[in-house]
């Protein structure tokens, strides 16, 4: 019974595929598509005569030409070298909360009602997914507290990036917009934080942690004055440990006359146990395409939620979708709104995944997605603090909410084995490389696993089990680790100066060409 | 006790954990009474929130679930329901059964941000779409999907303002045609507020076309450190001057950045061989469904110059040899001028944005070949003309303002009929038809105007059906 086994003979298909642009033959064609009539021709005569005199392509594009079993064989084989959430136990790439994503969701999305939906239609004929953009927003007020949703971001860094642009609204608003050019944030919180601040022109004062592993609340004090906008923060950060001072951090950044914004990239653990709006935060973002289950896609379409208090309700990204008792509509009534983030609406696939994600767990089960990410976590970390040479540094002895960032520090020291080496070495048993840390590495030798509340004991077991073997090999066979991986799809490791060297650098396969002319025939 | 006595606690098909019997093994293990006492351990007691959570009661099997969600989805009415001539940004195109196939499988639709060895499938497909939009473009550098056109304009501003004052070349203006997007407009004024001026460049009343007298002004009064233009423009006529445009931009030290349609790309030539330093837009139209604007996906690409390429913001995924002869690996490639890379320092913010489109665009890409995408620019051409020659046969309206050739879009102007576009629009849509994008708040000087767009998938019973709808409701009194 169970799922564990410890023993898999895992090995990564591997085909050697050639790079796409040297397959196929001149004249093989993969699909067709409907041309224009003899009548129509007729009429208006060739393409190229309608081409204005110096816009026409001289020379035809340099595409494969292949038939269509064979492209589709080709990326079948290319998925196969690529580890989904579907086919591993993702606990490793921790802060990215891979979830499972369920199929039934996929399936509506997939749906034409859907998918050949124009923008810009009437919204007559829009009732049904402005009915679901309106019930997610009532649905986020919920969980997090806040007064006024908009789910215009294209993903969680947009959400971020809106509410920059909304503690700029606000200020200006007040007439401090120049006065206030400081944005405090932690070294531990994401990197689109002060990513998404200088983009437009803060100055950042980042805080780092203190013995206990929070953010240092005398270095807050010190930093707050009447230049601060914000502060931009995380709870619990990418170490799992909860600010249980948040709220001094909010009111101390208040008193100087900033905004708090809360980056729930991490609301994972805190479903129902805990909102944004009660710690006093005036503005927070979720990712729609994490804790509300969207598949991750190879790094999107994601999805952003930008959740405000009443106070910022005017300054929101618009359209926001309303209800007037009768029919759904757009709403661009924020007087003194940000503006639209993007063209359109936000991504609703994504939108309607989270809706009925939502409804299919209801206020206990979304309750439960919290509880049993944080019981999966420590029941996880209880077990791997047991292997050799891994630690978990900072507030030594206390309990994780959903995540954890430990340290092979120990393991680095007494056998030369680093988390680089190790992170390729857990693919040789199955598992998807995991989540070192964010820049910079402020735990030595990090590790980053997240066990969402999808995976069973068993799946946990296993892939504890998987890093004890790697320590194991470490310290007994240190060079059977350095030298991973060993059975995944790419049986060696990469020159690290082709990514490094801007004399190497290629990102098509023509411009690697003209560097190395010989290699079609390597 | 039989099979009715078993324990009725809520397992979730979802949380494996929830059975009561392995909760409490993890408990133990744990030496924890209850979760409650983990994270109340953690967490003040006033932070708590001690209702229930405002949501509705949850569906559980997946038959009802979807009967629900699709009960509401149902009440939209789509481009398959009605004919639609909406474009303006997102077009309704032919996607390959195989682009939708693959980009389901769970192996691309589940992996994230896995790295050289545990997806090197992934890499190797990404890697494979920005080498077919090289050549697509002609381009030798082409960066990984950002969220879509607009992003890939502003950031495409920026990195300009960058690579200028790099060059020492310090100016902060950028200069724009008066007839781009509009909504691509607003999101670059707000993206580049604090970095730069976003100054617009008069139009030819006539022909649209930028005025390149205007433009010289411009140049000469207070430079600039960009040149943008969009080909074919938003209103779908061809600038036609690409090439004197980018020779300008050039002359006063300006970079030129040029957004091309992707669509058009099989027949039309690439702006980087028009002078154009930079190309920027989306990838919608190669593979991907319209999903109420959701298919979108941007690209940036330009010659191999380092000094641009220094100044992206996005991922950029490079292709190095390995320890094997003959076979190649990818990792992200000078990684530092991303903001996951360097925080505050780095060039932009970046995050998740779009590589599923990317995988499907390069699947579209190899299935089209050069032929299917000189094809689908060629049907394009052909059927746009074609409904601008029938549509042209209505009195009272006036159909291509502009008069210009064009790719896929044309404006109509309805200022002869007494009408507004919107009260157009709606008999239109009692004929079951979604007439074209109402222009005429965006561009006032053109009056009652839409834009209507013309795919490989229009058919001529279409643009019959839209003639006869519009003959009828123009001579039609109020």
């Amino acid at each position: 019974m169970g799922y564990i086994r410890t023993d898999r003979d895992f090995h990564e298909a591997r085909w050697d595929e050639p790079i796409i642009m040297e397959l196929g033959n001149p004249g093989e064609r993969g699909v067709m598509i409907p041309l224009a009539s003899e009548h129509i021709i007729e009429c208006v005569g060739s393409g190229e005569s309608l081409v204005p005199q110096g816009l026409l392509r001289k020379k035809m594009p340099a595409l494969p030409e292949m038939s269509q079993m064979q492209v589709l064989r080709h990326y079948m084989r290319l998925s196969q070298e690529t580890i989904g959430t579907d086919i591993n136990i993702d606990i490793g790439l921790g802060t990215c909360t891979m979830k499972y994503s369920p199929k039934i969701n996929e399936q509506m999305v997939r749906s034409p009602k859907l998918t050949e939906l124009h923008p810009y239609q009437d919204e007559r004929t829009l009732q049904g997914i402005l009915e679901i953009m309106y019930r997610d927003q009532e649905y986020l007020k919920a969980i997090s507290g806040m007064d006024c949703v908009s789910l215009q971001p294209s993903g969680g860094s947009q959400a971020i990036f809106a509410n920059v642009q909304t503690i700029r609204a606000y200020h200006e608003a007040n007439g401090e917009g120049e006065q206030r050019n400081e944005i405090i944030t932690t070294i531990l919180s994401h990197p689109a934080n002060p990513g998404t601040a200088a983009t437009l022109g803060y100055k950042l004062i980042t805080l780092y942690p203190d013995k206990d592993g929070l953010p240092d609340l005398e270095a807050l004090k010190a930093s707050v004055s009447e230049h601060t906008a914000a502060l931009m923060i995380t709870n619990p950060e990418d170490t799992g440990i909860y600010n249980d001072r948040i709220r001094q951090f909010v009111d101390t950044v208040h008193e100087a006359g900033g905004l708090c914004v809360y980056d729930q990239a991490n609301l994972n653990g805190v479903f129902g146990i805990t909102r944004a709006r009660d710690a006093g935060f005036d503005m927070c973002h979720y990712n729609l395409h994490k804790s509300f289950s969207s598949p991750h896609g190879c790094q999107g379409p994601a999805a952003g939620a930008q959740c405000v208090s009443d106070k910022l309700r005017r300054f929101t990204a618009v359209p926001t979708v309303e209800f007037d008792g009768e029919k759904y509509y757009f709403d661009y009534d924020h007087p003194d709104s940000i503006g639209k983030l993007r063209k359109f609406y936000g991504v609703p696939a994504v939108l309607v995944r989270a809706y009925a994600y939502i409804r299919s767990l209801g206020p206990d089960g979304m309750k439960q997605i919290a509880e049993l990410s944080i019981l999966n976590n420590n029941y996880m970390l209880k077990k791997l603090l047991t292997i050799s040479g891994l630690s978990m540094p900072m507030a030594e002895g206390r309990f994780r909410m959903e995540q954890a960032r430990l340290s092979w520090e120990q393991l680095t020291e007494d056998t030369g084995v680093t988390t680089d080496d190790i992170c390729r070495r857990i693919v040789d048993y199955g598992f998807q490389d995991y989540f070192a840390s964010h820049h910079p590495r402020v735990i030595p030798e990090p590790f980053t696993p997240e066990p969402v509340e999808t995976y069973s004991k068993d799946d946990i077991d296993e892939f504890v089990e998987a890093f004890r073997s790697i320590a194991k090999e470490a310290y007994e066979n240190p060079e059977l680790v350095k030298s991973a991986p060993h059975k995944a799809a790419l049986a060696s490791q990469i020159d690290e100066s082709g990514l490094t060297d801007w004399d190497k650098f290629a990102t098509t396969w023509r411009a690697y060409k003209k560097m190395n002319p010989d290699c079609a025939a390597e | 006790m039989g099979v009715t006595g078993k324990d009725k606690a809520f397992v979730h098909p979802y949380m494996p954990n929830s059975v009561p019997e392995i909760k409490q093994q993890m408990l133990d293990e744990l030496g924890a009474g209850s979760i409650d006492e983990i994270y109340k351990s953690l967490i003040p007691d006033d932070l708590l929130y001690k209702e229930r959570l405002d949501l509705p009661e949850p569906i559980v099997n997946e038959y009802e679930l979807k009967r629900h969600v699709m009960g509401i989805l149902n009440r939209n009415i789509t481009a398959e329901d009605y004919v639609s001539f909406l474009g303006a940004g997102c077009y309704r195109h032919q996607v390959p059964a195989i682009c939708d196939e693959l980009n389901m499988r769970g192996e691309f639709l589940t992996a994230y941000c896995g790295d050289t060895y545990s997806d090197h499938g992934k890499m190797q497909a990404i890697f494979e779409y920005t080498s077919m939009m090289g050549e697509l473009l002609d381009a030798d550098i082409v960066s990984y999907t950002t969220y879509d056109a607009g992003q890939s304009v502003s950031s495409a501003f920026r990195i300009a303002l960058r690579a200028q004052a790099a060059k020492g070349h310090d100016n902060r203006r950028i200069l724009i045609p008066s007839t781009m997007n509009p909504e691509i407009r607003s999101q670059a004024l707000a993206y580049c507020r604090n970095a730069g001026e976003i100054i617009t460049v008069a139009s030819d009343p006539q022909t649209g076309l930028m005025s390149l007298q205007d433009l010289e002004e411009k140049l000469k009064d207070g430079g600039a450190a960009a040149v943008f233009y969009e080909n074919p423009s938003y209103l779908g006529f061809f600038e036609t001057q690409a090439e004197q445009i980018a020779a300008l931009a050039h002359r006063y030290q300006a970079l030129c950045i040029a957004q091309p349609e992707a669509a058009s790309l099989g027949i039309v030539e690439s702006p980087l061989n028009l002078g154009a330093d930079l190309v920027c837009g989306d990838i919608q139209p190669l593979g991907m469904h319209m999903q109420f604007g959701g298919g979108q996906a941007g690209f940036i690409a330009c010659n191999q110059d380092l000094g641009l390429a220094e100044q992206f913001p996005t991922y950029m995924y490079g292709i190095t040899k390995t320890g094997q002869d003959g076979r190649y690996g990818w990792g992200r490639a000078m990684n530092y001028r991303c903001s996951h890379g360097s925080r505050e320092n780095a060039n932009e913010y970046f995050g998740t944005e779009t590589g599923l489109w990317g995988i499907t665009a390069g699947i579209y890409l190899a299935s089209m070949g050069p032929q299917g995408m000189y094809e689908l620019g060629e049907t394009i051409l052909q059927k746009t003309s074609y409904a601008i020659r029938r549509l042209s046969e209505i009195k009272n309206i006036t159909v291509n303002l502009f008069g210009r050739s064009n790719f896929q879009e044309f404006v109509i102007n309805f200022d002869q009929t007494g009408k507004t576009v919107k009260e157009i629009n709606q008999e239109l849509l009692a004929c079951r038809i979604f007439g074209g994008k109402d222009i005429s708040q965006d561009f006032p000087q053109y009056g009652q105007s839409a834009l209507y767009c013309i795919s490989e998938l229009t058919t001529e019973e279409e643009i019959e059906n839209l003639r006869t709808a519009l003959t009828a409701i123009t001579e039609r009194r109020q």
